[in-house]
Order: C-alpha cells, then sequence, then structure tokens
C-alpha cells in the first residue's frame, strides 16, 4: 500500500455542478447547488458549515444514500473515472464500501445493535471479496487491529452497546476500512464525542490516512477539527460554496465576511478573553432554503453588503491564487 | 462586577447517588455516584463553570441543585439559609431566586404552548402581578432578549434553535432570579447563533448583576463566559480556580489533558494527537483511589489506593493533594 502514500495528480472523486433538491408540500426547492470539487488520493478536503448549508447531503449523495424526499436534480460524480451517477442500483451497492466509504456520526444508530462487531465487518467483507467465513472473520480482527481497537479479539465478538462511545467510533471506522476503500467520507466523526476522546479519533484519521493514503473529506461544522486535519477547505453557505482554499490560505486571510464571520464568532479562538467581553457574533439567522433571497444568499446578515449584493448573486470566482470565493467584495491586497 | 465576599450560593459535599437494584426483590446492589461530594461557592454577579466530559457529574450537580432530581448527602445554602430537605415548600420560595436554561431549545419548551404563555408561567406560579402587570412584564422580556414583542402570540416551534434559547432565558428571567443554572445553553446551536446567545448572557450579567452556574464540555464557551471554573471527573471536583489561572497553568493532570485535547485553532500548531485508546471509567465502576489514576501520566502507587482531597495551594487555587505529597 505504501506506494499510493504519495498524493497523485489524478482525483479519484470528481464532482462537478452537483444540485440536490428536495420535494416540499409547495414545491421543489434546492438543498445544494452548482457544487463542484474533487479529491486526490492522501489528500483530506473538508466541507465546513452550519446546520442547513448542505455539507451532509453533499456527503450522503456521494454514496447515493440521500433520503427519499431528495433527488440528485443535475451534476456528474466520478469515482476512480466512473460515472457514479450512471449506475444501477447492483453496480452502486458494488462501489459502496470498495471504492467508496462512510463514517457517520452516530456509532450507536449506524451500526447494528443485534449484530456482534466482527460479525458486522465481516458481512461486509463477504459482500465485496471472493472469501470463506473464517476469512472474512479475520479480516474483520484486522480492521479492529488497525484502528487500535484494545482487545480487538474479544472486541469482535461484542455487541456496539458493550463498547465505549470511543470504541464504537473505532469499530465505524473500521467497518469503512474492511474493503481498503479509495475514498472516505465522515460526517461529523466526532461531533458526539467528548473532546479527550476526540483528540483520540481525530489521531486516528490522521495517522490512517498516511498509512493508507485514501482521499478523505470531512465534513464538519467545527474550525477546530478542520484546523487540525484539512488540507483543503470548503465554506458552504445555504447550499452553495463560498470559498473554497488550502488550509493555510484560509485561516491566514479568509476572503468571504461568512468565513470571516464564523472565525471571530468561535469562543476562545483569540487570547483569553476577560468575562464581560463580546464575541463578534453574525447577526440574523441563515435563511430558509425555500426562500433565499434574491442576491447572495449571505447579504442580509453581512455588514459589506451592498445595493447589488442585493440584487445579483456573486460568481464564484478566483480572488487569489488557489482561493476562490463568491462574493462581489474585490481583494485590494491582491 | 466585583463581586461582594459573602457566597451567594454555598454548596458542601453534594452527593447524589443512583441506586443499582437487581434481582427478583430489586434489592439494591450498588450505587451510581453520578455527584460525590461537590463542594463550591457562587459569588453575587459570578460565573462559576462546571466543566468536563459526559458523565462527570455536570448536568447532576446543576440539577441537584435545582430540587430536579433529589440530593441524598451534603448541604446547600442559599443566600445564608439552608435549604432543607428540597422538598416542594422549601423549593418553591427557592426558586423564584434560582433558575434554568436548559441545552436543547426544541424539548424544553412546550410546542403547542404560545410563547407569552410560556414566558408568563413563572409569574402566574409565583402569583406575581396583576394580569395586565404580567402581559407588559412578558412584552420587556421578550424585547430584553432580543425577540419582538409582536411574535408573543407564536408557538414555540415557529422560531429557530437561537430565539428558541432566547424564549427560555426569558422565562428564566421572569422572576428576577439571583441565580441562573445555564445547562449547556449553547451546545446545541450553531457558532454564529452560539455567539449571539453567549453575548446574551454576558449582556444581562452586566445589567442585572445575575449569577450563572454554567455547566459546559466546550473549552472556548467556558474561558469566554467564566470568572472561576471547576474542573470535574466521575462526580468529584479535582480543579477549582479563577479561569485566568486554570488556562494559564492547568494544575491537575486531567485539567490538563483536557486543554491538551482541544483542537488547535491554527493550522501550523497542529498537536501530534495519540491514536491510542483511552477511555474514560464507568461511574458505576469508579477506580479506587484517586478516580482520575488509570489515565494519570504521573500515577504513582498512593494514588492507586487514596483518594486526595481538594487543599487550596498557591492562594485561591484548590487541588486534589494526596498523601505522598504531604509528606513531601
Amino acid at each position: 500500500m505504501s506506494e499510493m502514500n504519495t498524493a497523485t495528480h489524478v482525483p479519484v472523486l470528481q464532482v462537478s455542478d452537483l444540485d440536490i433538491e428536495i420535494r416540499g408540500v409547495n414545491g421543489a426547492f434546492a438543498v445544494v447547488s452548482d457544487m463542484s470539487f474533487s479529491v486526490r488520493a492522501g489528500e483530506t478536503l473538508c466541507i465546513v458549515g452550519e446546520s442547513g448549508c448542505g455539507k451532509s447531503m453533499t456527503a450522503l449523495s456521494l454514496l447515493r444514500l440521500l433520503p427519499d424526499a431528495a433527488t440528485i436534480a443535475g451534476g456528474k460524480v466520478l469515482i476512480d473515472g466512473q460515472d457514479f451517477l450512471a449506475m444501477n442500483q447492483r453496480q452502486v451497492e458494488d462501489f459502496r464500501g470498495e471504492k467508496i466509504a462512510m463514517i457517520f456520526q452516530e456509532p450507536l444508530s449506524a451500526l447494528n445493535p443485534v449484530l456482534r462487531i466482527g460479525e458486522q465487518i465481516a458481512e461486509s467483507v463477504r459482500q465485496h471479496r471472493k472469501c470463506n467465513r473464517r476469512e472474512a472473520d479475520a479480516r474483520a480482527v484486522d480492521v479492529l487491529r488497525l484502528v487500535q481497537m484494545p482487545d480487538p479479539e474479544r472486541r469482535a465478538t461484542q455487541f456496539p452497546h458493550e463498547l465505549s462511545g470511543g470504541m464504537r467510533q473505532r469499530a465505524m471506522i473500521a467497518l469503512a476500512l474492511a474493503c481498503d476503500p479509495k475514498i472516505i467520507i465522515a460526517d461529523e466523526p466526532t461531533t458526539a464525542l467528548d473532546v479527550t476522546i476526540q483528540a483520540q479519533i481525530l489521531g486516528l484519521i490522521s495517522d490512517l490516512q498516511k498509512r493508507l493514503g485514501t482521499a478523505q473529506i470531512l465534513i464538519t461544522h467545527d474550525l477546530g477539527v478542520v484546523s487540525e486535519v484539512a488540507d483543503r477547505v470548503i465554506v458552504m453557505y445555504a447550499g452553495r460554496k463560498v470559498e473554497e482554499a488550502s488550509i493555510y490560505d484560509l485561516f491566514d486571510r479568509p476572503f468571504h465576511p461568512y468565513t470571516i464571520g464564523l472565525m471571530g464568532a468561535v469562543p476562545g479562538a483569540g487570547a483569553s478573553s476577560e468575562a464581560g467581553d463580546r464575541l463578534a457574533d453574525i447577526p440574523g439567522t441563515v435563511p430558509p432554503l425555500w426562500n433565499l433571497p434574491k442576491g447572495c444568499a449571505f447579504a442580509p446578515r453581512c455588514a459589506n453588503a451592498s445595493a447589488r449584493c442585493l440584487e445579483e448573486r456573486p460568481p464564484f470566482e478566483e480572488k487569489r491564487p488557489g482561493h476562490w470565493a463568491a462574493c462581489w467584495e474585490h481583494d485590494d491586497a491582491a | 462586577m466585583q463581586p461582594d465576599r459573602t457566597p451567594l450560593l454555598s454548596v458542601e459535599n453534594l452527593e447524589v447517588h443512583f441506586p443499582i437494584r437487581s434481582g427478583v426483590f430489586q434489592r439494591q446492589v450498588g450505587a451510581v455516584k453520578a455527584v460525590d461530594g461537590v463542594s463550591f461557592s457562587l459569588q453575587r454577579g459570578e460565573t462559576l463553570s462546571l466543566v468536563g466530559e459526559s458523565g462527570c457529574g455536570k448536568s447532576t450537580t446543576g440539577l441537584a441543585l435545582m430540587g430536579l432530581v433529589k440530593p441524598t448527602g451534603g448541604r446547600v445554602q442559599f443566600d445564608g439559609q439552608e435549604i432543607r430537605g428540597f422538598n416542594r415548600a422549601a423549593l418553591k420560595s427557592y426558586r423564584r431566586r434560582m433558575q434554568i436554561v436548559f441545552q436543547d431549545p426544541f424539548s424544553s419548551l412546550n410546542p403547542r404552548q404560545r410563547v407569552k404563555d410560556i414566558i408568563r408561567a413563572p409569574l402566574d406560579i409565583h402569583k406575581v402581578g396583576t394580569p395586565a402587570e404580567r402581559e407588559t412584564r412578558v412584552a420587556e422580556l421578550m424585547e430584553r432578549v432580543g425577540l419582538r414583542p409582536d411574535q408573543a402570540d407564536n408557538f414555540a416551534h415557529q422560531f429557530s434553535g437561537g430565539q428558541r434559547q432566547r424564549i427560555g432565558i426569558a422565562r428564566a428571567l421572569a422572576l428576577n432570579p439571583d441565580v441562573i443554572v445555564c445547562d449547556e445553553p449553547v451546545s446545541a446551536l450553531d457558532v454564529s447563533v452560539q455567539a449571539q446567545i453567549l453575548n446574551l448572557l454576558s449582556d444581562l450579567q452586566r445589567d442585572l448583576g445575575v449569577s450563572y452556574l454554567s455547566i459546559s464540555h466546550d473549552l472556548g464557551v467556558v474561558e469566554f463566559i467564566s470568572h472561576r471554573v471547576a474542573v470535574m471527573y466521575l462526580g468529584k471536583i479535582v480543579e477549582i480556580a479563577p479561569k485566568t489561572r486554570i488556562f494559564a497553568e492547568p494544575g491537575h493532570p486531567y485539567t490538563e489533558l483536557l486543554m491538551r485535547s482541544a483542537p488547535s485553532r491554527d493550522p501550523r500548531k497542529r498537536h501530534s494527537f495519540s491514536a491510542t485508546n483511552d477511555d474514560i471509567p464507568s461511574a458505576t465502576k469508579k477506580p479506587s483511589g484517586c478516580p482520575f489514576h488509570t489515565r494519570c501520566p504521573l500515577v504513582t502507587a498512593v494514588c492507586k489506593t487514596t483518594e486526595p482531597a481538594l487543599t487550596a495551594r498557591e492562594g485561591a487555587r484548590w487541588l486534589p493533594v494526596t498523601t505522598a505529597e504531604l509528606l513531601s
């Protein structure tokens, strides 16, 4: 596997102009619009945003696991060069687990409660590999060892409820890794965990990526997690990308007012604050997706909004080399 | 605000033990020591944060102080008066001055009630003012927490998470309490809205002089909101000190571990987190001696047998001191 360690330039996942719609009582509305991105082997892309920004919908669509009310209305998803959206159910099932796998936020609800950990992993292995039960069981113990599960032989025979939260998330990661997928999608993998356990899981995720060279997409609302693991970051707002840059460019010089606002709103980010200080909050709330404003979706909350921002939606364009944003504002410094 | 010296709330050796029953006769076979001898005081106009991970007893401590779970031991004094027995009568007058804001604004408000009824409920229960006065007070409270009084007839489900938390805060403020227990008031909210609510809590304290007992697992929130911080682990306070000191130089190895585990804000200063599994022991099977000894990098033989007691070191900082340290 070591030859995969260096990031190649061919993306293993390429998403272009993805549109996702939800059919509501009053007709359909877009929850994700014009999403385009790609990930290469060994790279970690973080998609960050607040609830309802479309980050989880994007993640689910990449496995064709969208809820019934949601449909992919347009766009293309290429996995390892193959058109994933054009595949039939059978081909999709072959791809899941083998090429692309997902780590969910809540391992307790994502794991089957009445199946032993080892069986759940072995089941996935037997689905994709020609092997007998014993070989599959052995593979299950191997991946549990890979995720540093203590006492993997015994844990394989236990049920999810017998494990602690941190160990359940390890089991979930082992399940995702069982068939050596090329792409791992992790949707808020540490949000349900305590901070000391979160640190262990983040440590594990970066450790595994270094060893296995998988491409990773990590969906999160937590800029701290982003700063720990990302190579590249996409910031989403109201179903669209508002900014995309390398991790250093984004944290050093965020461009979009929403990104700047998010960074300022995190308490404890600056020097030790005095009680009585105020945080730089973003006024107002996220607009409902079925009733988006005409121009830039962020304009009603933006301190720098001009008349144009309220009328016309800004294009997503390269503001500085490798640093993209959707904003009418120009970069004076560049 | 400079807090005055007599504590408004003083808690001594608070215990909440839940029995574990088993067998046909449901005999008690053990106890979950959720809160196991917690002592602290709270000054007027002060914010004390209880911080720790799931199962450390921080929320149970808050609920016990509100009388929402019954303490099994310890003493609570409010404004010099002891709250005896936590019976209905004792609690009613005490609750006028002590209120709570819950974590989840979706489950802590009745979706079938109008906002004005939710906020007016404490006034009705304690029979404060005439109906007209209550109406005025509701409008005033809504304005105070940043809601439009013309939304008073709306139902709770018509509001966003942040606005619902404002309703919860207005309800808690209705009786002009001296202390508000804030049980993870922003952990269910998005970052941008979270900042609005934290600012609101901070403004209210400045204007009304209310004290907060804040319960949180988020070190960023704790750093922003607190004057003092108590770190809890498996039902015990392991360190209590002024905020600036605890963040500048954590004294207890557990506090240190917490601080070290918080993600960095600077991608150039990434942690190299260890991927090794290191779990929090459960409160039902608490380790002997110091509860942290199973995870402590500084563990010695004495830690496994003797439980350290909280002792003041360097003035205002309280930390457990083991017998070994006392001897040396």
